[in-house]
């Protein structure tokens, strides 16, 4: 009923004019992601530009007793998100390719991945000395690395859907937004990493 | 009715009578109704809430209220008039009109429509429930500036500010999902023919609105965030006393809350547009540069926030900076008050009620501009810095202009909407009151504000007695305007006289549909071959339907 027919009448649409019309579904829902996303982007920026105006206006930076935080650990994890967002291209393309099999096995590995980086900063956090009441930089530190893990815990639900999804039958019959859109979604969890450990491990 | 194409996005029947006002309706011409009655609501509400200060504010002693439930009050007021009524009912505007004057079916994703207007009475019911936790409701402005807001008498987690953030966030969601909808809508689904210059100027003003929601909200929300965390489990985001920053929430929250004025103001800007050809029976004056000068001041206005901060320590080269981007926004603002004068300049001119409105509302938004002009000034802004002559000023933008704009689009498009005509008489009487009470209540604003009377109080010195007076007396009167309102929209909806499709012979796709229109809008989409305002052109508005 909330249809965007170029007809009145249901019976009057050709096979082709309905095809023509799903894609037009499937665009308006990927401007209305990709929209979505760059209006999220701003969140995390703004927290981005609060780091840096604590970290460069702050009398005292970091909480007594700690000289700074370890890189090693979180580098590793970096290296396994980055390599994740080709992962996930990969199986994209196996998708394409109408390859099933090989979709999901890169598909699981994306997942595997990005559950070995909540893990790896779960990890982080229960060794840190400090607490998210210590100071500005506590609570930004949390709340950085927090609301981005919040993103890459919600990117893995969305696989384990579309993973589920793609053992369906037809599940493909009406596009493929719901992979692309998840596909995104992780190279934009990707990308807001990398700034975030470049502003906070690397910028010390 | 079609079925929908996707068997699993079945969604409820829409009920064909009243009771799809109170439905999980997708149709979008129900979500904009809904959108704007319930506002509506939240305007009486808000409006109950000044007229209470006014009345504390007649005499100089505090004796009506204590103090407390002062700041209650203003905080609220503020908050239920910009979360409860101004973006609400344009974003009803947006959702009647858009797809009706772009030639669509409904919005792009209106099941997506449907759950963001249903979070509007989440909020609003939120914030009067605020009322009722020990405490009372948050007192701190709808600026909610720490370490102000960080305060927590009564220790409790669920206080008065953490409703409010609450309400303020849910408001946001709503927001964001509603943007993203109508972008897509706008940038996607206009009818064949209709490039960018053949779009109404209301459209390319609820785009150019959009767009800053997407840009500034999220930084609210992050500011939110952190205050949120700062109040409820301790962090030391904002407070001072921990080595925070209050000021950064300042620039979070203007960074989006300046900006948020032009989310207000652009749609009505655009019911201005669309208002004066109507009535000048002329073609708007240069239409192509009202439509463009909507973005230049998307662009603009996300960098002029920290006017708001010239008292707030701010560095002597910053508020130089901000204070030049602050005039240079009046440029694309200016461009549209000289069009909309070249509209009318030498057109035969109808007075109804919808014309009244907007020739009101331009008045009161040129005076508007003046003292922006005026407050955008370094020297003059320290000077009167929380004063009421800041507050005098942005009422004179948001009830001088943004209500006006409001009512103005109203009672032209009500005819469309409801299929009946509303009663002039009543809608003239509603206009003079109106007005005067605007006069009466926000012109003592700006000599009290020079005299230095500071906002926020509940008490003051004798001296600014008269003017307080005079615009308690401007308040109770703007109160009574809202009565031929009510009256006028209750009686012609239910018994008015058949409207007609097109009553005041206007140009527009959504004149060439059905008052009310059908639920798919249209029999066929539209072809559109012209520019839209096309008065005393003789030319078709597009191919298949004439016009």
């Amino acid at each position: 009923m909330t249809s965007l027919d170029p007809t009145l009448n249901q019976e009057k649409l050709t096979q082709s004019s309905q095809v023509a019309h799903k894609h037009e579904e499937e665009d308006n829902r990927m401007l209305g992601f990709i929209i979505f996303l760059l209006s999220e982007s701003v969140i995390f920026l703004s927290f981005f530009a609060g780091y840096i105006v604590y970290k460069t206006t702050a009398v005292d930076w970091l909480p007594p007793g700690v000289s700074g935080l370890e890189i090693r650990e979180p580098a590793i994890n970096t290296v396994i998100l980055v390599s994740s967002s080709f992962v996930i291209y990969i199986a994209e393309r196996f998708l394409h390719k109408e390859n099933l099999w090989g979709f999901r096995i890169f598909w699981l590995l994306t997942m595997v991945m990005g559950s070995y980086f909540l893990y790896g900063q779960a990890v982080e956090w229960q060794g840190l000395e400090f607490g998210f009441t210590s100071g500005v930089f506590g609570g930004i530190f949390y709340l950085l690395t927090g609301f981005h893990g919040l993103h890459v815990l919600t990117g893995v639900l969305l696989q384990a859907i579309m993973l589920i999804r793609s053992f369906l039958p037809n599940n493909y019959a009406g596009g493929q937004f719901g992979v692309e859109s998840t596909s995104l979604f992780w190279h934009f969890v990707d990308v807001i990493w990398i700034v975030l450990f470049i502003l906070i491990y690397v910028w010390q | 009715m079609t079925v929908t194409s996707n068997p699993e996005q079945l969604i409820p029947e829409t009920p064909p009578n009243w009771r799809k006002y109170f439905s999980f309706s997708t149709d979008h011409k129900v979500i904009g109704i809904q959108y704007i009655v319930t506002a509506f609501f939240f305007f009486l509400l808000a409006g109950v809430f000044a007229m209470i200060m006014r009345g504390e504010l007649i005499t100089p002693e505090p004796d009506l209220l204590d103090r407390t439930v002062y700041n209650g009050l203003y905080t609220m007021h503020g908050t239920i008039m910009l979360f409860g009524w101004t973006f609400p009912v344009l974003s009803g505007f947006a959702n009647y009109l858009v797809p009706l004057m772009i030639g669509a079916r409904d919005m792009a994703f209106p099941r997506l429509n449907a759950a963001a207007f249903w979070m509007i009475p989440v909020v609003g019911i939120l914030l009067i429930l605020s009322f009722l936790v020990p405490g009372g409701p948050a007192q701190s402005g709808w600026w909610a500036y720490p370490p102000q807001s960080l305060q927590n008498p009564t220790g409790n987690l669920i206080n008065g500010q953490f409703i409010w953030l609450l309400a303020v966030a849910i408001s946001g969601v709503s927001s964001i999902m509603g943007a993203l909808n109508i972008v897509t809508t706008i940038v996607r689904m206009r009818a064949p023919g209709m490039g960018w210059f053949k779009t109404p100027a209301f459209v390319w003003t609820v785009l150019a609105a959009q767009l800053i929601q997407l840009y500034g909200l999220p930084a609210l929300t992050a500011g939110a965030v952190m205050l949120l965390c700062d109040l409820s489990v301790g962090t030391a985001f904002f407070d001072p006393a921990q080595g925070g920053d209050p000021v950064l929430f300042q620039h979070f929250f203007w960074f989006y809350s300046h900006p948020a004025v032009y989310v207000m103001v652009l749609p009505v800007f655009g019911i201005f547009s669309e208002v004066f050809p109507v009535y000048a029976r002329k073609p708007l004056f240069g239409y192509k540069i009202v439509a463009v000068s909507s973005l230049i001041i998307t662009g603009l206005s996300g960098i002029v926030w920290v006017h708001h901060m010239f008292a707030s320590g701010t560095p002597g080269w910053m508020r130089i900076v901000f204070m030049a981007s602050t005039m240079l926004i009046s440029v694309p603002t200016g461009i549209k008050v000289f069009a909309w004068v070249g509209t009318i300049w030498g057109g035969k001119l109808r007075l109804d009620t919808p014309m009244l409105f907007a020739l009101g509302g331009l008045i009161n938004f040129v005076f508007a501009g003046i003292t922006g002009i005026m407050l955008s000034s370094v020297p003059i802004d320290i000077h009167v810095n929380n004063t009421y002559f800041v507050v005098g000023h942005f009422h004179y933008v948001l009830y001088g202009t943004i209500a006006f704009g409001i009512f103005a689009g109203i009672y032209h498009w009500f005819p469309k909407m409801t299929g009946k005509m509303y009663y002039e008489g009543l809608g003239k009487l509603h206009f003079y009151l109106t007005f005067a009470g605007t006069a009466l209540n926000f012109l003592p604003m700006h000599p009290l504000g020079l005299m230095g009377m500071p906002r926020r109080v509940a008490s003051y010195d004798p001296e600014f007695a008269f003017w307080n007076v005079l615009a308690s007396l401007g308040g109770f009167l703007l109160g009574i305007s809202t009565i031929p309102f009510i009256l006028n929209m209750v009686s012609s909806w239910t018994s008015g006289k058949p409207a007609g499709n097109n009553p005041w012979k206007a140009i527009g796709l959504e004149w060439l549909v059905s008052s009310p229109p059908e639920h798919e809008n249209f029999e066929e989409i539209p072809i559109v071959i012209a520019e839209p305002y096309g008065y005393g052109k003789d030319e078709k508005l597009t191919e298949n339907l004439g016009g």
